[in-house]
């Protein structure tokens, strides 16, 4: 079961473990003396208090034992397991780092292998959520920190002096004029007991070489320019056989009949088998369908042209996302389930000297990872074997297992990169489909999604209406503000179908919406889901930060005020927002952070929204046809502020310049938080302008960049300006994978209104002539 | 059976003249640094050199391509060290890295015919490449860095 029913478990008492300053030992300030020349006692333990994170609660929590996830050869080569899945976050990279540092390891000394699926061993797996520096800092740095106290100590005895004299740094341990390398001192340091952190000499922050730096290139640089890097369909077996599957184009439907006569004529293609299906709920159960199994790829696609196959629709078979949008809309404008009240919204509204409500929408959208879904399973008589692009390779393990009614240790999951996952890849039914062909064919099998599959059998975005409407008083103060979201809930991939959100969706933006105002009430309409839904790169924050920051800007022009002084006016004076004591009844998710370590803090969100503001000159006067637009947005416990620069040119809406600031507490690998902010720039744009799926009659209308295109290099926002809002370790990591996302698209949008008056409600969105 | 010139020396491919080159190249010889993106010609992630022009391999068959010198990313430069690999490294581009075999075999041939491209011609001649991670703004600076040195 992935985390995110966990996260169902996990909520229950998340504010259980509030932060509290952790308990030192004097013990580690009597210990000895500095282990570095520089900051005598700033290099103790003080140097990094530990503070409570979600990690602790997720499934296998977290592993922080050093002989778990490092060895050091003989020769020095200190080489550090990556268990997390990279997808392009840097991951891989950033977490061994940390290690690496910590260690005082040559980061040019260091080689990175990649877990195995395996969570009893490793802790968490689950690659999503924004949680892979938030999680495994902390844990990174205990690694670290214990492998050099040890070499410390196997230094100290192989010399016979004081361990609190031997200094470890680059490589190697060091007294008087003598050094000993890590090779040398390996074997016996790995030996050494592993200590508490309470004794570990940490690092201070003066100290560290890499952590907060930026200076390390990614781990597979060099295989990634060369062609050699190891992605998901580059792995190939003896006797590999290569499948594509022909799935029902309804979600739910099923194969009435077939006829495989053609398919199998084609030259290569060797057999054909049915698939069983499934109606959701059914988690990330394949969809069904007919498996074509040929000699190579191409053999295989052709093979599945040819097939004759009558679907049956199934329950799901009427859904049409146009009409389906027009109900949204209409039950945005009734009363929802009200999720969080706080003040007396009625009186607000009724004594409102003014009224203002828009509704915004958003379509489905697919994920289209570069890579398409691909997996290589091969199951003998002794088990099954797995190499894929999996972001939760424990739950595809375990998974796997019981699609193939096996004991889970006799599943072995090789995780391969990941040329993109955005979501799409914590779900793992293309695994299940290669270990089921596999199976029925006796040799190992590659199946491969082709793109027309991955964007027709997504597990996509929801699709929403969320309506915002705001009492102003005499004065044009916002006084009361009420925001029902409408949308199709993911729950319904793992529960039957309510109709409505759960505590996670509403827990984005919704119920912990940090505007100062005295009256708010948040509430649920009902949607029900015709599709499978899941998580998309920053999930509702979307629809949230669409609807929010582009309700802001048409409150500054309804109310004459710029957008930036709106947008301060809401936020307020510096505060911590608690929804439980404004009104939201319930503990709230918080991203399964505990809110002590994490609070929703207004003067983070004023503070990054000044500096984007700043950063791209906001009131500067622009010619016609070009505006500035803004938002911001808290999301994974993180905070991000967009500023776009908006300009028509030649009746296309182009982005010269933008600007994110991101304040995820300490920056530990600021080189890849610029990275992610310029990726987010680009997929914002294009969830903006572009992402848009739709369904006729059950069936999802396009198929691939023919008609769901993306931003490319002839319109991408051209300038991204990243800007990290500095911390010091103590002000805890936080997301950055996901949070960059959800302002961009209202940025766009208010940054268009102020270039051409057009203002857009409905995302994806478009210029008109 | 077909005889291709892949990386400057002949190898034969058991493949069926009207496959395409895409699949002949991955499945075929094994050449899996050419990735599947799309098979339409819309994504540039099968991105080869064709007589020393970014060629589309999803497009192309076997067939088409018999005379001609076909390279692939592996076959780009002997230590991997073509400028544009270089200025890759340089400015750490690849975010999951599966589309840069191709952008990068792009932008090696337009470097290869226009040595000083003007930053619209960077964008125009590398719009066939998509990167959904959203590299593009450190691809274009890396094609400029390997024509200029800046
Ligand atoms: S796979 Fe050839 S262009 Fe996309
Ligand atoms: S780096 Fe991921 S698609 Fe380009």
């Amino acid at each position: 079961m992935l985390h995110f029913m966990n996260m169902v478990r996990e909520a229950a008492a998340p504010l259980a473990r509030d932060f509290t300053v952790a308990k030192l030992s004097r013990r580690a300030f009597l210990g000895g003396t500095a282990a570095f020349a520089v900051g005598a006692f700033a290099s103790r333990s003080e140097a990094f208090p530990r503070w409570p994170t979600g990690g602790e609660s997720m499934p296998h929590g977290l592993v922080e034992d050093p002989l778990v996830f490092v060895s050091i050869d003989a020769d020095g080569t200190v080489t550090l397991v990556a268990h997390r899945s990279e997808m392009g976050t840097g991951s891989r990279t950033s977490i061994p780092m940390v290690m690496a540092d910590e260690m005082e390891a040559d980061w040019s000394r260091v080689k990175i292998v990649q877990a195995e699926g395996d969570e009893p061993k490793y802790g968490n797996q689950d690659t999503d959520g924004s949680r892979s520096m938030r999680h495994h800092i902390q844990m990174a740095r205990k690694i670290g920190g214990s492998v050099r106290h040890m070499m410390r100590e196997a230094a100290a005895k192989e010399w016979g002096v004081p361990a609190s004299e031997v200094k470890v740094e680059m490589h190697a341990a060091h007294h008087g004029g003598k050094s000993l390398d890590f090779g040398a001192l390996a074997a016996k340091a790995m030996a050494e007991p592993v200590p508490a952190h309470e004794a570990i000499a940490y690092k201070s922050e003066a100290e560290f070489r890499y952590i907060g730096k930026g200076n390390v290139q990614i781990t597979d640089l060099h295989d990634i320019t060369t062609g050699k890097a190891v992605y998901g369909a580059d792995v190939s077996l003896p006797g590999m056989k290569f499948a594509v599957v022909a799935r029902p184009p309804v979600v739910g439907g099923k194969v009435k009949s077939f006829d495989a006569t053609a398919a199998l004529a084609v030259p290569g293609v060797e057999s054909v088998h049915e698939l069983p299906g499934s109606i959701p709920p059914a988690k990330f159960a394949p969809l069904g369908g007919i498996a074509v199994v040929a000699s190579n790829t191409w053999a295989a696609i052709r093979g599945r042209d040819a097939l004759v196959i009558e679907w049956e629709d199934g329950p799901h078979g009427g859904y049409d996302s146009a009409a389906y949008m027009a109900e949204m809309e209409a039950t945005a404008a009734e009363p929802g389930v009200p999720l969080r009240k706080q003040g007396d919204v009625e009186a607000a509204f009724a004594s409102a000297a003014k009224v203002i409500s828009h509704t915004y929408t958003q379509d489905h959208m697919a994920h289209a990872p570069m890579e398409p879904p691909v997996a290589l399973a091969n199951v003998t008589a002794d088990g099954c074997e797995i190499w894929a692009p999996v972001q939760s390779p424990y739950a595809v393990r375990t998974d796997t297992a019981e699609a193939l009614g096996l004991d889970p240790a006799k599943v072995t999951v090789h995780v391969t990169l990941l040329g993109g996952g955005f979501g799409r890849k914590s779900k793992g039914d293309f695994v299940t489909e290669a270990a089921w062909i596999s199976k029925a064919v006796g040799a190992p099998v590659r199946v491969q999604w082709t793109r027309e599959d991955d964007i027709r059998h997504a597990f996509y975005h929801t699709t929403s209406a969320e309506r915002i409407s705001a009492a102003v008083d005499a004065g044009g103060k916002v006084t009361g503000w009420r925001h029902n979201s409408v949308a199709p809930s993911i729950l319904t991939t793992f529960a039957p179908d309510g109709g409505h959100q759960f505590f996670i969706e509403t827990g984005m933006g919704l119920i912990d919406m940090p505007f100062d105002i005295p009256n708010v009430l948040a509430e649920n309409g009902k949607a029900m889901a015709h599709t499978r839904i899941g998580w998309f790169r920053a999930v509702s924050n979307i629809p949230r930060a669409w609807a929010i920051g582009s309700f802001v800007s048409e409150l500054a022009a309804e109310l004459g005020k710029d957008d930036l002084t709106m947008w301060m006016e809401l936020i307020g004076a510096p505060r911590v927002v608690d929804p439980k004591a404004e009104g939201y009844p319930d503990d709230w998710w918080n991203y399964g952070e505990p809110a002590g370590s994490f609070p929703v803090d207004t003067g983070k969100l004023a503070t990054v929204l000044k500096a984007a503001a700043d950063g791209i000159g906001y009131g500067r006067s622009l010619p016609a046809g070009e505006g500035i637009g803004l938002a911001v947005h808290r999301s994974f416990v993180s905070y991000v502020a967009c500023a776009a620069h908006v300009k028509v040119v030649d009746g296309k809406i182009t982005v010269p310049e933008m600007h994110l600031a991101i304040d995820c507490g300490f920056a530990a690998n600021p080189e890849r938080i610029g990275s992610q902010m310029e990726g987010a720039a680009v997929m914002g744009m294009t969830a903006a302008l572009h992402s848009s799926i739709t369904y006729e009659k059950g069936r999802v209308v396009q198929s691939n960049f023919t008609d769901y295109d993306v931003v490319r290099s002839d319109n991408y926002p051209l300038n991204v300006v990243t800007h990290i809002i500095p911390h010091g370790f103590g002000d805890h990591s936080t997301g950055v994978g996901e949070p960059g996302v959800p302002p961009v698209a209202p940025a766009i949008a208010n940054g268009l209104f102020h270039a051409t008056g057009q203002r857009k409600r409905k995302m994806p969105f478009t210029l008109e002539a | 059976m077909a005889t291709l010139k892949i990386n400057g020396a002949p190898r034969e491919v058991d493949a069926s003249p009207d496959m395409p080159l895409l699949w002949a190249l991955r499945d075929v010889a094994g050449l899996v640094g050419t990735k599947y993106g799309c098979g339409v010609g819309l994504c540039g992630a099968c991105t080869v050199h064709v007589n020393g022009k970014a060629e589309r391999s999803c497009m192309l068959t076997v067939g088409d391509v018999a005379e001609a010198e076909i390279t692939t990313i592996e076959g780009l430069h002997p230590t991997g060290d073509h400028r544009v690999q270089a200025a890759w490294r340089e400015l750490n581009v690849p975010q999951c890295g599966f589309c840069q075999a191709g952008q990068i075999m792009t932008a090696s041939a337009l470097l290869a015919e226009n040595p000083k491209p003007s930053d619209e011609e960077i964008l125009e001649a590398m719009a066939g490449n998509v990167c959904r991670c959203g590299c593009y703004q450190r691809i274009t600076a890396a094609v400029r860095l390997a024509s200029t040195g800046s």
